[in-house]
């Protein structure tokens, strides 16, 4: 299949567009809310959150019967929530340090989802296949009315931290003075938190549990370099994780045996290491080569 | 099957053992993420030794795996070195990455081998039994059991041998490194250990339940004791009954094993977390609300003292009159009477309140300066 062939495909090929389009704005939420994460050293909060999302789902199986998206997602992101705030009360309240409460939620959250996935498979009507997709992701099965979901879901999220721009900008940065100012300090780390945790969770169904953290971490990593500013940050790391769905989506399109998660997560890698590499400002090879060049500079004058 | 049962527990309390003991020193160093990394990373590992070899029971999949888990380290320390990314984002970089590669070359070129992500992420401790370690055509038990006490005599030699290294790196790494101690190489040491242990456990375990047990049981002991040795065999201890319990969960609900023991080894946690009698939830709110009172009374006292001996004693040092001067309710101030009474520092004599001795060499103790400044 040669490029054009790809684009033609991507335009008119229904499963294509459907899933290139979804896995474009899963990565596009969760790379701009994943700026906030990776800026507030919560990178890793992705993985846990994602892993306390799977009891939820199977939970949320068990008791509404059905596969509907809604419900899941509901339950995933009701256990999501439950995880980051066990997380977040075991950080402050212990001298337990914030990886280990990461860990430890991740871990027994997923055991529990275990504990759950095996009640389901004694369900009688075998209804339960393709709940497992959860735990790698399968971007080839979402349909358009998932897609539909996810740009809602996923632009309330955006919508909501736009108008709470200034309020996350400055809890990020500046708790202390957030909190000098009146701001709810607490209540609004908590949202920003659970926005996170929404597109995590809408997130899951594309590209898994395991993978989806890579989606929270890398887009963001990669815009990190190319720019100081929060907004061109949130902004770039959103277009990032855009471009890593669609083109990771085609390229495993290419290939029998690419899966569509892990070879979004490729993609987004290989934007990160091209940024380390080359941004301007901050990258490997243009500080290398200033380096050099006043290495140089200072021979010809001396 | 009754032996089949005896050996399951046998595995899994062996594996709790030998995961809670690196589990330690991975909580106390703040590494436990990198634990969950390695967890993923390894199974490149697996996948990259299997092509090597193509025996899924080489045994160079293990020294695969474990290469693997320590370059996960490396690399995740030399992108932090680049001061482009903080630790936390280099962790969450390097093993979806590397996990991606693992799960694309297992759909791709080993598709009709029995190499089942889901086997490798979730692990069957039910089917451990059936691969026997049967030398020469003798059945010596199953092969898990010998896999995992191996691995337990490697942590247990390894602690035992760089203990003193192991301590000082981490409680102290620039002392650790000053005395000669190389805290890198006691780092990259325990990292390989991690990743052996986490390689020998996962095809048993599953390598989430495999974080489950490194992380849970030290993060428990760790609310528990306060000194280091105490707190390794406490975790070892922790570990096994998380195994035993869960295990027995997973009998009464007949659910997945290895889910059942992550699952006990959190309610372990949760108990340690509300009742470890310095750090749980339940101490600190006691000690938060003793010392609401102590502090009462000491304000008590320091009015007390201030006035003592004074003209106005006899307005001042008047129960009725705290509600005025202390800005106390009614109520919280014929408690903190009580509270004050009982604790011997105050004697009551109808409405009027007197400084027992004791009362009133607390009270200086606390407030050197009062009682001079009115008295003169």
């Amino acid at each position: 299949m040669n490029l054009q062939d790809l684009f033609t495909a991507l335009f008119f090929d229904y499963t294509l567009r459907t899933v290139a389009l979804g896995s474009a704005v899963l990565g596009a939420v969760s790379g701009a809310l994943g700026a906030f994460a990776v800026l507030r050293r919560q990178s890793l909060m992705g993985d846990a959150i994602s892993h306390a999302a799977l009891p939820g789902v199977v939970l949320a199986f068990l008791i509404s019967g059905s596969k509907d998206i809604l419900a899941l997602g509901a339950g995933a992101l009701f256990t999501a929530w439950l995880g980051t705030m066990a997380m977040v009360y075991i950080r402050r309240r212990t001298r337990i340090k914030e990886d280990t409460s990461l860990g430890l939620v991740l871990s027994v959250f997923f055991g529990v989802g275990m504990v759950l996935l095996t009640f389901t498979q004694r369900l009688p009507n075998a209804h339960q296949a393709g709940l497992d997709r959860f735990l790698f992701g399968q971007a080839a099965a979402l349909l358009e009315r998932d897609v539909v979901y996810m740009a809602v879901f996923g632009g309330g999220a955006l919508l909501l931290l736009a108008l709470l721009w200034k309020e996350f900008k400055l809890v990020s940065f500046d708790p202390e003075f957030a909190t000098g100012l009146g701001l709810p300090v607490r209540a609004l780390d908590v949202l920003l938190t659970t926005l996170l945790a929404v597109a995590i969770v809408l997130g899951l169904q594309a590209v898994g549990v395991v993978l989806m953290s890579a989606m929270v971490v890398a887009p963001a990593a990669a815009a990190r370099q190319w720019t100081d500013r929060l907004g061109s940050m949130v902004l770039l790391s959103a277009l990032f994780g855009a471009i890593s769905g669609v083109a990771g989506t085609l390229v495993s399109s290419l290939a029998a045996g690419l899966s569509t998660g892990p070879t979004i997560v490729l993609v987004a890698s290989f934007i990160v290491l091209l940024s380390i590499l080359f941004a301007p400002a901050r990258g490997l090879v243009p500080a290398a080569l200033r380096r050099r060049a006043q290495a140089s500079g200072a021979l010809s004058q001396g | 099957m009754e032996t089949y049962t005896l050996e399951i527990i046998l595995i899994a309390v062996v594996a709790a053992a030998a995961c809670a003991l690196p589990g330690v020193f991975l909580v106390l160093r703040r590494s436990a993420m990198l634990a969950d990394a390695i967890s993923h990373t390894v199974l490149l590992g697996i996948v990259l030794g299997f092509f090597l070899t193509g025996d899924l029971s080489s045994p160079f999949l293990v020294l695969g795996a474990a290469a693997v888990g320590v370059l996960t380290a490396l690399l995740t320390a030399l992108l932090e070195r680049t001061q482009l990314v903080k630790n936390d984002a280099a962790v969450g970089l390097i093993f979806p990455a590397l996990f991606s590669v693992a799960i694309i070359l297992i759909s791709r070129y080993a598709g009709d081998v029995h190499l089942d992500t889901d086997v490798v992420l979730l692990g069957e401790l039910a089917f451990a039994p059936f691969d026997r370690f049967a030398p020469f055509g003798v059945d010596l038990g199953p092969r898990g059991l010998y896999v995992m006490g191996g691995i337990l005599l490697i942590n247990l030699a390894f602690i035992g041998l760089f203990y003193k290294e192991l301590k000082l790196s981490t409680f102290d790494v620039g002392l650790a490194a000053v005395l000669g101690f190389a805290p890198a190489v006691v780092h990259y040491m325990l990292m390989s250990l991690v990743s052996i242990t986490l390689v020998g456990a996962f095809d048993i375990v599953g390598s989430v339940l495999v974080v489950a047990l490194m992380v849970a049981p030290a993060a428990s002991a760790y609310l528990l004791v306060n000194r280091l040795p105490a707190m390794l065999a406490l975790s070892t201890g922790l570990g096994a009954l998380s195994a035993l319990t869960g295990y027995l969960l997973a009998f009464l609900l007949d659910a997945s094993i290895a889910g059942s023991i992550a699952t006990m080894a959190g309610l372990i946690f949760l108990v340690s977390l509300l009742f470890a009698p310095e750090q749980g939830v339940v101490a600190q709110l006691r000690r938060r609300a003793r010392q609401r009172w102590e502090f009462a009374a000491l304000m008590l006292n320091a009015h007390l003292l201030n006035h003592e001996g004074s003209r106005e004693a006899e307005q001042e040092n008047r129960a009725s009159h705290l509600t005025d001067h202390l800005r106390w309710s009614p109520e919280f101030a014929s408690q903190v009477i009580t509270y004050a009474q009982r604790s011997g520092l105050i004697a009551v004599e109808g409405d009027h309140l007197r400084l027992t001795p004791a009362g009133r060499q607390r009270t200086l103790k606390h407030y050197p300066s009062s009682g001079t400044l009115e008295g003169t």
